[in-house]
């Protein structure tokens, strides 16, 4: 094991089920306000207010509810979920059951990637251990009426899957197609019930907001990204790893922290995400500014550009579900002409109508996944266009 | 198929339906257990659990050919997955990747002659920080360079 992590507020000390303990005393609105106040975002990408998911599902009508934990973590380079679920379980499932009691849910389920497999054994224990407890099951912490308990499901190997609507589906027993919205999960989720989905890092920094309030966790961060932020940090640097740091930290401070030198770029989450060159160092990392879900890849000076566009580009060709034509062709096409950029066989022309491919994919797809897909060509073609047109090869392509 | 080998599926599949029950959302967790104990989903098994549970045989294999952990097409008892996304491939990925087909004498994508062992790539594994990463079945490995990897599936071999 390693030495205990350290931080603000999520590595912050927690004694487990203590949350759990403290719902006897507390009203499903009670914990809305304390949301509220927190102005807690989702930590899984795309930064909705978790207290009006929470509120619009608790005020969908119908008996049965469901709470699904996102454990899905596909986004390239991002492995902080892997971490609290290995390390902060209780965290987690608190979390889970502070929802099941807010929305009036009874039971939870964790959509756990399949590539985490290794991880069912000790995550199953330990809600055996939580039943035994009464942290789970019937009349939890002897609050009469308050049932909850959670299932793990595991994915098989999608990373589409981890968007919401596609989730839903593949716990229903389809293929991981997303869906179209409205209706929204919040209404109309697993099995049509309503369904809140959050991402992990969202569950546990709720159990954090019921134990030390919604005022305590604005404290920390910014005025419109509040709380802290785990970030998955690797690449080109000596300390990679998981650190939680307060939003509105710089891309130069956490490049610091871990100790990167000799930066080129920092992709900024994930391969959804965007690649930032050194002239934007000093952005930070805010839902306002460069938001993230946590995914921070450093290149340094050697790394080849285009190398970096093609795994990238590779990698959304594979993982496209195929059920929208601007995702499936567009990817497949963003990917042929990073071939082309390699090999120098290019027209400037040719290349604008990319770019105007990639951006009628950001508004014409039908999931996230081809609506941010093209978002690393786009950028890193924008920002290293002297070392793609230029200096690449001897510096006489495409003219 | 045997007969025998035949009905010995269908018992199986019987034995998941119970655990899981007869809904349409037990249908994953069912063929990832085949999965486990088969290394693939034969056309036969494919039959039974649509039977079992009322859907179209196609609906199963739509499902199967969706998930990149599924399988319809037999693959070696241990499948071997090593991370091609960018952290791990600027982490040293090729040479692992080189040094394990030199060793097992096949290319990623490919089978062992004797089904022991299946090399394929996946995605990012999210062991990002410590790559580059592979998975051994439901084992993790990381921080490889090639005499690493090569002892990892020496063991296994
Ligand atoms: C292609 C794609 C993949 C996604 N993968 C994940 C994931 O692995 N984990 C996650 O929490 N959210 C993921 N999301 C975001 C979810 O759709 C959803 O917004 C999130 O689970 C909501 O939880 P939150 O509000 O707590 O962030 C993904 C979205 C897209 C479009
Ligand atoms: S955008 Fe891509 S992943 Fe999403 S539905 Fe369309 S094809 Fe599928
Ligand atoms: S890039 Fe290989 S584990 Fe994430």
């Amino acid at each position: 094991m390693e030495e205990k992590r350290k931080g603000a507020v999520l590595f912050s000390d927690y004694e487990r089920g203590s949350a759990i303990k403290k719902l006897r005393d507390l009203s499903r609105e009670d914990i809305l306000f304390e949301l509220k106040e927190s102005k807690l975002k989702g930590r899984g990408g795309a930064g909705f207010p978790t207290s009006t998911k929470w509120m619009l599902t608790a005020a969908a009508k119908s008996d049965i509810k469901y709470v699904v934990c996102n454990a899905d973590e596909g986004e390239p380079g991002t492995f902080k979920d892997r971490v609290l679920l290995m390390e902060y379980q209780a965290l987690i499932f608190d979390g889970m059951v502070i929802a099941g009691y807010t929305i009036g849910a009874k039971n939870g389920i964790v959509y756990l990637r399949g590539e985490y497999s290794y991880l069912l054994d000790s995550l199953e224990t330990y809600l055996m251990k939580m039943r035994e407890d009464n942290l789970l099951g019937k009349n939890i912490a002897g609050k009469e009426g308050f049932d909850f308990d959670i299932s793990i499901r595991l994915g098989s190997g999608a990373y589409v899957c981890g968007e919401e609507t596609a989730l839903i589906e593949s716990l229903e027993g389809h293929r991981g197609e997303a869906r179209n919205r409205p209706p929204y999960p919040v209404n109309t989720g697993y099995l049509g019930k309503p369904t809140t989905v959050n991402n992990v890092e969202t569950f546990a920094s709720v159990t954090h907001i019921v134990m030390k309030g919604g005022e305590w966790f604005c404290k920390h961060g910014t005025d419109k990204s509040t709380g802290s932020k785990l970030f998955s940090i690797s690449g080109d640097c000596s300390r990679p790893g998981v650190y939680e740091l307060p939003w509105g930290t710089t891309i130069q401070e956490l490049l610091d922290i871990a100790g990167a030198e000799n930066t080129k770029a920092v992709q900024v989450g994930g391969a959804s995400g965007i690649c930032l060159p050194k002239s934007q160092f000093d952005r930070k990392l805010a839902y306002e500014d460069a938001a993230t879900g946590g995914s921070i890849m450093i290149f340094n000076e050697e790394r080849d550009m285009i190398h970096i566009m093609n795994n990238f580009m590779e990698f959304f060709v594979e993982e496209s579900c195929g059920q929208c034509t601007p995702c499936r062709i567009g990817n497949a096409k963003l990917l042929e002409g990073v071939k082309m950029l390699e090999s120098g066989e290019y027209t400037f022309k040719y290349i604008n109508k990319l770019k105007e491919l990639g951006q009628t994919m950001q508004v014409a797809s039908k999931c996230g996944l081809g609506q941010s897909s093209s978002n690393a060509f786009l950028s890193i073609l924008e920002n290293f266009k002297d070392e793609i047109f230029n200096v690449r090869k001897g510096g006489n392509h495409g003219n | 198929m045997l007969v025998m080998e035949k009905n010995q599926l269908t018992e199986e599949i019987e034995v998941l339906i119970k655990k899981y029950g007869k809904e349409r959302s037990s249908l994953i967790p069912i063929l990832q257990d085949i999965q486990k104990q088969h290394s693939y989903i034969s056309d036969y098994a494919q039959q039974e659990v649509a039977r079992l549970l009322d859907i179209h045989p196609v609906e199963v294999f739509s499902v199967i050919s969706f998930y990149a952990f599924l399988n319809s097409s037999p693959k070696g008892r241990n499948i071997v997955r090593l991370c091609q996304t960018i952290t791990c491939d600027l982490a040293g990925k090729k040479n692992v990747a080189s040094a394990i087909e030199r060793e097992l004498g096949i290319k990623f994508g490919q089978t062992t002659p004797d089904n022991k062992i299946t090399l394929e790539y996946a995605n990012c594994l999210g062991m990002c920080d410590v790559g580059p990463a592979m998975i051994v079945n439901d084992r993790v490995y990381y921080k490889l360079d090639p005499e690493k990897a090569v002892s990892i599936i020496n063991e296994i071999r």
